[in-house]
């Protein structure tokens, strides 16, 4: 058994500055990552980092812009909180070597993005996350902060109590890929899960394969609910043959979207008569696939984003990487041509419930980064906000576990957080189809010690990859693929009722499919076959998760689009759908949005833009 | 189209007959798959010319040091549906998720960036994820990286990479920080441009594997690591001090006069760095912070 005071699951953006945040107060840190940290996600995001550094911006503004670019479903304890740390996190990884683009004074450059209203991204080039993670991963080795890189953490070791405001997480369960050996990590203080993205529960994504919302899943199974998972963020410029991102960025420098017709339609369609292809995330994705469902689309299946007017000197400064991302994925020059764009799944502004300080409902369990939900992004996440709140949160989630005395949090998590029952009718059961087999609260209860709880969790682990390797069965891909197709085809960026619930049924089956998985690879070294088929366990429960969330929610914000609700309800809505797994039997409930702030109480306005 | 994977067929037929009075749903799948591979050979026979232009055939190299009859390196053909715009991992993903599921790469973000899938593909360094086999001589031939060790199949150890990057003290380290903690540091644009191409290393070792002098002496410090020392050595926010430190790291035994120009690693590098330029540059720095002591 492995023993730190902090374990820190995943190493991106967050989990490298939770790692050097609870370095920095002492503590001995350790990072547990199925990746080596310079090959996690956080390196392909190309636009931004948003943070009012300059004369006529200010953290209020850029919290406003963030609050109504969530549709007032972000916490306001949460955004004032982001808004107000960001600038001394974003001048900060500037100290630490940051390779920003400049401006001709030399200090860092910044540009607009959708639904700010002051342009107050800074970038380096359209690579600005590869440069973020590299810097923060130098740093981490600066400290000697322990990496245990090829690392799979399939579980959390966490007290057996009934009620998970009640549980302790005392550490985490991993499997050595490279070796086979399954050992368990006790952590003194907590363990922070900031395992990133869940875009592998569709087949159209930007998302690295590696992003299989494992801390998500884990943490649910745990007891820490999901909250707002039906928030699924589609970016309106994915490449069409595998989802490769087309940074904002490129329109923020003023690249236009033309349908077949060679149409300005943003305009022209009225989609969004003032910001146009600035207009936000989930208005632009919309108004793609409308051009394409009324037949203006090009080949059925796309539009257009035109950058050749920018000029060949503006785009090789500031947008190089998007020509290379055209040229190899897509075989277009974007200096001669416009390049074919559609709408990929993206981000989850869902994700794990935790507090400002990252806490979840368990005891020293916290979450940071994509997996978590602070409720910052609401129901929308702005552009270049998704930096910034792994270096805000990661901190303070380091900070915290490491044992610096912080604020008490004003955002409420757990069961006691609750306000109002669920009302969802599922045409099947969601939850484990062999509930009970699958509990993955370690057994001891409240007498056990840190150490038998994480022993328990270590065995059972043990068992079910031995059974997993033993069992003859089918190809956990197929399972994969069914998922992802359906999550693709009913939960997409347009959303019905009946679509919804049959996409329940179907992945009721592709839990009753999963029963039947096996391994088929039979070796210890460096099983990707036995990584996959785990994963596609925690695609299963975050996919449901999304799909309960989506038929909950009757109205129309943000991202979460319905058929038969296309206004947004605030009398009824504004607030979390909560999803708690409670030993395999889902349950839905609410708990309120809080929209007092810390200098005004914000209004919900309508969005327009 | 077609599917089949070749080496498969025999071990199928084996397992088969061992274990024919079960029916498990191993068996079942090894019977559809079997069938399939039937049907395929049939159809093949039917239509004698098969369409060059619908499947690529890839020869992969198979290594596992733990199983039975993989333990003897060996190629394994697989014959994948070509699709226009298809890659090197695409076809990868397709021959392990249709065809055999130990077969073992490391991937992740398929788009150039995280480094992960750099492969030996007709004898040369290549990122799976931005090969296009349209590009490709066939039958495809797929390794791991030359000069590491295997560690199952494709995936080769990245240790002694690892270890190379960080021995040049790969972190930023400014001898002053402005004093109020919300201003930055000042670079100019020209400094930036200077660094920029050095920044753009994605670790993926191609370079380190496709050097001479790397597979020769396991000492020398390599391309990447040195391009990465270029890096700091030449960020205008690092101070003289620190700048000197970094070229006696550079200067050592194993450093950058090993390097005997032959820009394989230039030539290999998928993100366009141009290494071998970078190293001759410390070279000259080097040189001219010594004249300095005379």
């Amino acid at each position: 058994m492995y023993e730190h005071d902090v374990i820190v699951v995943g190493a991106g953006g967050a989990g490298l500055r939770a790692a050097i945040a609870a370095h920095e107060e002492g503590a001995d840190v350790a990072l547990v990552t199925k990746l080596h940290p310079v090959r996690s996600h956080t390196g392909a995001a190309e636009g931004g980092i948003n943070a009012a550094l300059r004369e006529g911006d200010s953290w209020d503004l850029h919290a406003y812009d963030t609050m109504k670019g969530s549709d007032y479903l972000g916490d306001a304890p949460a955004i004032d909180t982001f808004a107000k740390d960001a600038p001394e996190e974003v001048v900060q990884i500037e100290h630490w070597g940051m390779p920003f683009s400049r401006e001709d004074d030399g200090r860092v450059s910044q540009r607009p993005f959708g639904g700010m209203s002051f342009p107050r991204t800074t970038y380096a080039g359209a690579e600005t996350g590869h440069h973020l993670l590299h810097t923060m991963y130098e740093q981490a080795v600066k400290r000697g902060i322990e990496v245990y890189d090829e690392w799979y953490v399939t579980n959390l070791a966490v007290t057996d109590h009934e009620d998970p405001e009640d549980r302790v997480c005392h550490g985490c369960v991993a499997y050595d890929i490279k070796s086979g050996e399954i050992h368990g990590f006790r952590a003194k203080n907590g363990v922070i899960l900031a395992t990133g993205g869940l875009g592998q529960a569709f087949d159209h994504t930007t998302n690295a394969v590696a992003n299989t919302g494992d801390g998500c899943a884990m943490a649910y199974r745990a007891g820490a609910p999901m909250e707002d998972m039906e928030m699924i963020q589609f970016h309106p410029t994915t490449l069409p043959s595998t989802g490769v991102l087309i940074s904002e960025g490129v329109r923020g420098e003023g690249g236009i979207l033309y349908n077949e017709d060679e149409e300005r339609f943003m305009f022209e369609h009225g989609y969004a008569n003032n910001d146009g292809e600035l207009a936000s995330r989930d208005v632009v994705s919309r108004a793609e696939l409308t051009e394409v469902n009324e037949g203006r689309g090009i080949e059925d299946e796309f539009v257009h984003l035109d950058m050749r007017h920018l000029g060949e000197e503006r785009i090789l400064d500031r947008l190089e990487n998007i020509l290379h991302l055209a040229e190899d994925f897509e075989g277009v020059d974007g200096l001669d041509e416009p390049m074919p764009v559609k709408p990929g799944q993206h981000y989850a502004m869902g994700g794990i419930e935790c507090d400002e300080n990252g806490e979840t409902c368990i005891d020293g369990l916290y979450a940071a980064g994509e997996t978590a939900c602070v409720s910052l992004h609401g129901a929308n996440r702005l552009g270049g906000n998704a930096l910034p709140e792994l270096l805000v949160f990661g901190a303070r989630a380091g900070h915290h576990a490491a044992g610096k005395d912080m604020k008490v949090a004003e955002i409420q998590t757990g069961p006691s957080a609750k306000s109002e029952d669920g009302a969802v009718e599922p045409p099947v059961d969601p939850g484990a189809v062999d509930a009970g087999t699958d509990d993955v609260v370690a057994d001891g209860g409240a007498a056990a010690t840190p150490k038998s709880v994480v022993k328990g969790a270590v065995e059972e682990e043990r068992q079910r990859i031995e059974e997993l390797l033993e069992a003859d069965g089918i190809n956990h891909a197929e399972v994969r693929a069914d998922v992802q197709e359906t999550m693709t085809q009913r939960v997409n960026v347009f959303r019905e009722e009946d679509g919804l619930k049959q996409a329940l049924r179907e992945l009721k089956d592709a839990r009753r499919e999963y029963q039947n998985v096996a391994v088929s690879d039979p070796s210890r070294t460096y099983n990707t076959d036995l990584i996959h088929t785990i994963e596609t366990r925690n695609i299963l429960d975050v996919a449901e998760a999304i799909t309960i969330g989506a038929l909950a929610r009757e109205e129309f914000r943000g991202a979460h689009w319905r058929a038969e609700h296309q206004e947004r309800k605030d009398d009824e809505w504004i607030k979390h759908t909560m999803l708690a797994w409670n030993d395999g039997d889902p349950e839905l409930y609410y708990k309120p949005v809080e929209l007092d702030g810390d200098e005004e109480t914000y209004e919900p306005k309508e969005r327009s833009y | 189209m077609s599917t089949q994977i070749e080496q498969q067929e025999t071990e199928s037929e084996s397992e088969q007959e061992a274990e024919s009075a079960v029916e498990s749903p191993g068996d079942r799948r090894r019977a559809e798959k079997q069938q399939r591979l039937d049907e395929q050979k049939q159809a093949e026979r039917e239509e004698s010319t098969l369409d060059d232009e619908e499947t690529i055939r890839l020869k992969v190299f198979r290594y596992d040091p733990e199983v039975e009859g993989k333990q003897e390196p060996r190629f394994d053909d697989f014959l994948v549906p070509f699709h226009k715009g298809m890659t090197i991992l695409d076809a990868l993903i397709y021959a392990r998720d249709q065809y055999d599921s130990s077969l073992t790469f490391r991937h992740s973000c398929r788009q150039a960036v995280c480094g992960s899938d750099a492969l030996f593909v007709n004898g040369r360094q290549r990122l799976g994820c931005k090969t296009q086999i349209a590009e490709l001589e066939t039958p495809v031939r797929i390794e791991p990286l030359p000069h590491q060790e295997v560690v199952k199949d494709l995936v080769v150890d990245m240790e002694h990479f690892y270890d190379q990057m960080e021995a040049v003290e790969p972190y930023f380290d400014a001898d002053e920080l402005p004093e109020d903690e919300l201003e930055e540091q000042r670079q100019s644009r020209e400094n930036r441009e200077k660094v920029k191409m050095s920044t753009r290393c994605i670790w993926c070792g191609a370079c380190m594997s496709s050097c001479n002098i790397a597979a020769g002496d396991n000492e020398y410090l390599g391309p990447a690591a040195i391009n990465k020392a270029y890096r700091f050595a030449m960020d205008e926010r690092e101070g003289p001090d620190r700048k000197q430190e970094r070229l006696r790291i550079i200067e050592q035994e194993h450093g950058v006069w090993r390097c005997q120009t032959q820009f394989s690693c230039t030539e290999v590098c998928p993100k366009d760095i141009p290494l071998t330029e970078h190293i001759q540059e410390l070279k000259r720095e080097a040189v001219k912070n010594n004249l300095k002591f005379w």
